[in-house]
């Protein structure tokens, strides 16, 4: 074999290897990015009920359930709420007050079925998006984190 | 007083980079020699600094030196010794510096074991790391002093994040480091060469140990930062994906395949700018992964408090190392000789196959952690790029490397027989369908990939036993012949199979407990009983108990026919004030039973999280035998003799070391 076409199958299997992994991205893009809405997003915008994605805000004082492993709580931007629900352990670092994620979809009544929520930690670390989630809803104050 | 000598000791060793980046690179270009022999010493100073500056830092925190504000926000008198010292790097200064410092400690490698390089190649290559070095402290002087005053010094301090307070993630950084940082070694032979344009198999050969030093210690590093996650985070889970996970699995991909292309460098001359470019890529990787990870721009259950500051600074030094490596990669990639023609199916085939898989691997797991980071800087939408995406990728991207993993041993240099290693194979490959048959007829007949992974982990580990099995003839010829072939075969040939059936015994424990684990989830009281896959476990009730410097809640759950109880525990911590969950795990070759504790209904009962995971310590196991192979690979003769190929001739004792 040539230098040459050594050179040019270097070059096609490289393409090759290229465009799969094009192919697969595009295709687990398509179906595997999980966007982020702040209870205010979910009201305005119509989110489809299969669709996944996450929210993110403050859990509202006050409105934590829980019966057996079922936990209901409320998470706000304290322009508008949503009604959540999960089934499993909370993370060690949720609180009321404090700020979540959570993954999950939407059932047919607009409660919000988490199947993850997401634990931070450190304390005094609030999630980005839900500093940008209150940000956007003008309810948030330089300072206020700690 | 500390404080100040390591402060002074950081400026004193910023000044001391200065002079070893700047003038053995100009004396290496001007030919000058007594620039040239200033490189070694420089490097020897470097790191006697940093070690000194260090060790102030650890006296600080050792003595709960609360007039630093490091230690302050960092350390707590009442906590243990052992996590005082590992406070120095748990934080985001400290951490810097210990970076800083095995960088030195690498440096002054090359100036103490690099007597048998050529003169002005040890100080191009000494001088690089030097340029490095100034990156680091400089970023730490400028934005992260870890020596500063607290002025009033407080009586105590804020503690350590309790669920950093573990052995195994006081161990997780300095691996980490070492490996991230081992790739410095490969970057800078690789710049050195382009200084030099020249890349020849003695460069390889002092390229590959240094990238398998540091290979391993990545290894171990990632292996025991997933382990952490496993028993700590009481998620149950091992691999989440997350930013700071691929932070460092990015560079691990991307030095695996260096490691392998520098073998081809080595025996074949072969494949020279693609590696000189890995190399590069690598320990960009590497510097990513440190952005990532310390400039909090991206949201991670890992991330720490964040500075703008510090990730302008560290991107800015990111631009200039990567552009300025890359370019000029490309003024002179193109003067290096093109070295020895080999078939696309032959050893050297299979490992530019092994490159582009591992190659595209990194740059989807790169695109993944980052895209969220574009799309929020273009359009301000949030999105996280989670678990379906990688496995979306990976899956496809390994199969084919694992399948060719089996057969490229079998193949030999330059023109390799395919179809006759595939003969050759048959017996593994048999087992492999097998596998897969019998797995399948165990889960029912259900998905189909569960399948692919059982057969290509016995595919993988039956293919390396069955290469071993030729090459010391067992069983065809008598024992004591195969024992004095297995004495002649190199280490280094050793360290490659043991490292491969490593990641046949990773796959199989990643298949296996991914498909049969069983999660239960309830409120449980006192005296029930619930079965998780085959164990039946009884909740024993729950009890308050005193720790150290918590106090936590501890259950109790009775495993059928096992005297210990699994005892898990919700610890709340004073300072800084924290709950944290820690699971029991009750871990055997065969099975883990992994149980967490939650909170009291206030009737009596306590949420309870049982896991029943089978052959899960593989995934961990596998990862001892990867570094294992490497250290054995790293005790080849050839290694220890150093580089030059002239001298290499003369140890080669026996004739079956030329080969391989």
């Amino acid at each position: 074999m040539t230098r040459k076409r050594r050179r040019l199958y270097l070059v096609l299997s490289g393409m090759a290897a290229l465009g799969m992994a094009v192919a697969l991205v595009l295709t687990a893009f398509q179906d595997n990015l999980v966007f982020f809405y702040s209870p205010s997003d979910v009201a305005t915008k119509q989110i489809p009920p299969d669709r996944r994605f996450r929210i993110g805000g403050l859990v509202e004082p006050g409105s934590v359930k829980k019966s057996g492993i079922e936990v209901a709580f409320t998470v706000t931007d304290n322009v508008n709420v949503i009604k959540v629900v999960y089934s499993g352990i909370v993370p060690d670092l949720f609180r009321e007050g404090q700020g979540v994620v959570a993954e999950g979809k939407l059932n047919g009544q607009g409660v919000f079925v988490a199947r993850e929520v997401l634990a931070k930690h450190d304390e005094k670390y609030m999630p980005p998006e839900v500093a940008d989630a209150l940000k956007r809803a003008g309810q948030w104050h330089e300072g206020e984190k700690k | 007083m500390t404080a100040e000598l390591g402060h002074y000791a950081l400026v004193l060793a910023l000044v001391v980079a200065l002079v070893q980046c700047v003038l053995p690179i100009w004396g290496a270009h001007r030919g000058n020699p007594s620039f040239i022999a200033l490189a070694p010493p420089a490097a020897l100073m470097q790191c006697a600094l940093l070690l000194l500056s260090f060790s102030c830092l650890t006296a600080a925190y050792v003595t709960s030196d609360f007039s630093i504000i490091n230690v302050v926000q960092n350390s707590h008198s009442a906590k243990p010794l052992i996590y005082k010292i590992s406070g120095v790097w748990g934080n985001h200064e400290g951490s810097l510096l210990l970076w800083s410092l095995i960088l030195a400690v690498f440096g002054a490698a090359v100036a103490v074991f690099g007597g048998n390089l050529p003169p002005a190649l040890r100080a191009r290559v000494i001088g690089v790391q030097g340029f490095v070095g100034i990156g680091f402290l400089l970023f730490m002087l400028l934005t992260s002093n870890p020596f500063l005053r607290a002025i009033p010094a407080p009586p105590d301090g804020m503690g350590l994040n309790p669920i950093l307070q573990d052995i195994g993630l006081a161990l997780h950084p300095p691996m980490l480091y070492l490996g991230y940082v081992g790739f410095s070694m490969a970057f800078s032979f690789a710049i050195a060469a382009l200084l030099e344009g020249r890349v020849d198999p003695a460069w390889a050969r002092w390229v590959r140990p240094w990238t398998l030093v540091a290979w391993c210690f990545l290894t171990a590093g990632v292996a025991l930062g997933s382990y952490w996650a496993y028993y700590e985070l009481g998620w149950g889970g091992w691999w989440f994906w997350d930013p700071v996970e691929n932070a460092s699995f990015m560079p691990w991909l991307a030095g695996t395949a260096l490691l392998h292309s520098a073998i081809v460098v080595e025996k074949r001359d072969a494949l020279k700018s693609w590696t000189i470019l890995l190399a590069i890529l690598t320990f960009s990787l590497s510097l990513l992964g440190t952005f990532i990870v310390r400039s909090g721009v991206l949201n991670s259950v890992h991330s720490f408090a964040s500075d703008p500051a510090r990730g302008v600074f560290i991107l800015a030094f990111l631009v200039v190392v990567v552009g300025g490596s890359l370019t000029l990669f490309a003024i002179r990639a193109p003067t290096l000789k093109p070295g020895g023609l080999f078939s696309a199916m032959s050893r050297e085939g299979a490992l530019v196959l092994n490159n582009l898989l591992l190659a595209t691997a990194a740059a989807s797991v790169l695109l993944g952690t980052l895209y969220p980071l574009f799309l929020d800087a273009i359009t301000g939408q949030k999105v996280s790029v989670g678990p379906p995406y990688f496995n979306a990728i990976f899956i496809p991207l390994m199969t084919p490397l694992i399948a060719a993993l089996g057969i490229g041993p079998m193949l030999a240099w330059k023109r390799g027989d395919v179809p006759g290693a595939f003969g050759r194979l048959k017996f593994a490959f048999i087992l492999a369908v097998l596998a897969a048959l019998v797995g399948w007829y165990v889960n029912g007949f259900g998905p189909l990939l569960p399948l692919l992974g059982l057969g290509l982990a016995m595919w993988l580990g039956a293919s390396v036993l069955v290469e071993l099995g030729e090459r010391l003839k067992l069983f065809r010829v008598p024992f004591g012949d195969s024992w004095g072939r297995a004495r002649r075969t190199p280490r280094a040939t050793w360290g490659m199979s043991i490292a491969h059936f490593g990641m046949a015994l990773t796959i199989m424990g990643i298949t296996v407990s991914e498909t049969w684990k069983t999660e239960s989830l309830q409120v449980m009281r006192p005296g029930e009983s619930v079965m998780v896959g085959p164990e039946r476990l009884t909740f024993q009730g729950a009890t308050m108990v005193q720790g150290p410097n918590y106090v936590a809640q501890r259950g109790s759950f009775a495993v059928a026919g096992n005297t210990t109880p699994l005892e898990p525990e919700t610890r709340r911590f004073s300072s800084p004030q924290m709950d944290t969950t820690e699971a029991a795990i009750h871990s055997t070759p065969l099975a883990d039973i992994y149980a967490v504790i939650g909170e009291a209904d206030g009737k009596g009962g306590f949420a309870a999280r049982l896991y029943w995971k089978p052959m899960v310590l593989w995934i961990w196991l596998g990862a001892v035998v990867m570094v294992l192979g490497g250290i054995v690979s790293l005790s080849d003769r050839r290694h220890r003799v150093g580089a030059p190929v002239r001298r290499e001739k003369k140890a080669a004792v026996t004739p079956a070391a030329g080969k391989a």
